[in-house]
């Protein structure tokens, strides 16, 4: 194999790591802020394409106005999520919290079906054209918004947490709520914010991704999976982490195509996620347990 | 049941018939006390009777089944944590909780959260005058500070939110005898300032000696009340309830609560 190819593959593999980052970081800022795995985070993605698609067919809004209208509803689904299925039984076990996502992973998943239909969708480029090309190796011009947009989100992101008060709120909340409320803090509001986030971030990678992929109602399980093995990868472990599991997990699943057989790219995940619980449970940058004063 | 001489001003905080728990094991079984501003009044008593849960039920961590707390004339029995503090209660609890991650600076700014806008640098000085190792520490996490370093974090984070009354809890625990003469040395200077606090206390002759009032707690109610004078007096509290310092009885009969053995 040439270098071109090998490029290829590296550029393949870096798309998909950029939107399973993306999705590992909702996993990854919800689990820090409740304890919680959201298993609804694939929905998430699957709603942002989907509604976007919708938006155009059905509203016959342009694509500039889909694209953000669907990170919108996506962020007040992701708000409803925790007021309504989340918040009543916040001071239940984190287990009781994680098997109620996934009731809501399925209310939403039903709801895409009724509403949008069974079909495969596609949403259009954002900017049609030509394949760029970089030693041999194509690059979409789609995929350059992919990695595009995640920059532009994890950049967001870091604001927020360092410059802002609301994310000094975030990053208490995830050290003790009855600490952070002591001081007056709104953990509630503070965890809903967090989830309207968790929920941009997945409808961004599925809105980002819809043009390259196509989407449909059940595209959420497959990617909440793919997103989950990066966030273990990275050891739930914070942002960082997160994001880098999520690049590992993608070149790893490309690579392996490259080297093995594109018949195996979805069991990668799947290995990657036992073998890291099974052999280094914290993660790749393993600490062993979480610091607590 | 306490019969207390009247202070003269209206009380800050009253606490009438207070019963709290968690799930279904009651902690408080009614428990009536009064703070009144300018005051520091401690409650002491043995592990387990209650008094870090009567904290946390004042400033609403705990939820009440009955009874009521009226804070500054409003009743405050259902007020949330994060509302407690905007109306100047401010809790340093049990284990300091404070933010290990977060740097000193993060940890103080947290403690001004619930006021409008940016921490005003006139209350990190007012901290730093009282506790002048948090200035060198303020670049570092709050996990990598020594005992005495956290527990100053934490009453100078509390101090953060300009409180009326402190609730401090068990500041001398696990600290050195010079570290706790060093903190009680600033309770006293924060009383000159008009701080009012209620404190709780397992070391009960440190407590009383920098104290108004005294309350004694046994299984979740008040068993003695008093001046700080009185019940340091007093050898029925003393023996039965405060446990006994002195080396003849406490050998004896070993005390409830454990006994001052930091002070001299």
């Amino acid at each position: 194999m040439g270098v071109p190819e090998l490029l290829q593959f590296v550029v393949s593999g870096l798309k998909n790591g950029a939107i399973y980052a993306l999705i590992a970081l909702g996993f990854s800022l919800v689990y820090s802020a409740t304890g919680v795995i959201n298993f609804a985070q694939g929905e998430f993605y699957m709603l942002g394409g989907m509604v976007a698609v919708w938006a155009m067919r059905s509203l016959g809004l342009p694509l500039l106005a889909a694209v953000p209208a669907a990170v919108v509803v996506t962020v007040a689904v992701g708000a409803l999520v925790e007021r309504l299925a989340l918040r009543p039984r916040r001071f239940e076990p984190p287990l009781v919290l994680i098997i109620i996502t996934i009731g809501v992973s399925m209310v939403l998943q039903s709801l895409a079906r009724h509403l949008f239909g069974p079909d495969e969708l596609a949403l259009p480029a954002f900017t049609p054209g030509p394949s760029v090309v970089v030693l041999g190796a194509a690059i979409e011009r789609q995929t350059l918004w992919v990695w595009g947009l995640t920059a532009v989100a994890l950049i967001v992101l870091w604001l927020i947490y360092t410059r802002t008060k609301l994310g000094l709120a975030m990053r208490a909340t995830a050290v003790s709520h009855d600490a952070s409320r002591l001081v007056g803090v709104d953990t509630a509001r503070v965890v809903m914010v967090v989830f309207a986030l968790a929920a941009a971030l997945g409808a961004l990678a599925g809105v980002a991704v819809a043009p390259l992929t196509q989407t449909a109602y059940d595209v959420g399980a497959r990617i909440g999976l793919k997103g989950f093995a990066a966030a273990i990868l990275g050891g739930l472990g914070g942002p960082v982490a997160a994001v880098v599991g999520g690049l590992v997990l993608g070149l790893v699943e490309s690579l392996s195509v490259a080297f093995i057989s594109s018949t195996y790219k979805d069991a990668i995940a799947l290995v990657l996620l036992l073998a890291v619980l099974f052999l280094k449970p914290s993660g790749l940058f393993g600490r062993s347990s979480r610091e607590k004063v | 049941m306490t019969t207390e001489v009247s202070t003269g001003s209206a009380p800050l905080l009253v606490v009438e018939g207070l019963h709290a728990g968690y799930g279904h094991v009651p902690v408080l079984r009614g428990v009536d006390l009064h703070v009144s501003a300018g005051e520091i009044v401690t409650l002491v008593g043995a592990n387990g009777a209650g008094k870090s849960t009567l904290l946390k039920t004042i400033v609403g961590l705990v939820h009440a089944t009955r009874g009521r707390v009226v804070y500054d004339g409003q009743d405050a029995t259902r007020t949330l944590p994060e509302r407690a503090v905007r109306a100047g209660l401010a809790l340093v609890p049990e284990g300091r909780m404070l933010f290990g991650p977060l740097t000193v600076e993060e940890n103080l700014r947290l403690g001004a959260f619930a006021r409008r806008g940016a921490p005003d640098p006139e209350d990190f000085e007012r901290v730093f005058v009282l506790f002048p190792v948090l200035r060198e520490r303020l670049g570092q996490t709050a996990s990598t500070l020594s005992g005495g370093e956290q527990q100053m974090l934490a009453i100078g984070r509390a101090l953060m939110s300009r409180p009326r009354l402190l609730l401090l809890d068990e500041p001398s625990l696990g600290l050195a005898p010079k570290v706790i003469a060093e903190i009680f040395g600033t309770l006293d200077r924060l009383r000159t300032d008009g701080l009012t606090v209620l404190l709780v206390e397992q070391d009960v002759k440190i407590a009383l000696r920098h104290a108004d009032r005294g309350y004694v707690m046994r299984t979740g109610a008040i068993a003695h009340s008093g001046s700080a004078k009185d019940l340091l007096a007093d050898d029925h509290v003393r023996h039965i309830y405060l446990g006994a310092w002195d080396d003849t009885s406490a050998s004896s009969n070993p005390p409830q609560a454990r006994t001052g053995s930091v002070t001299p």
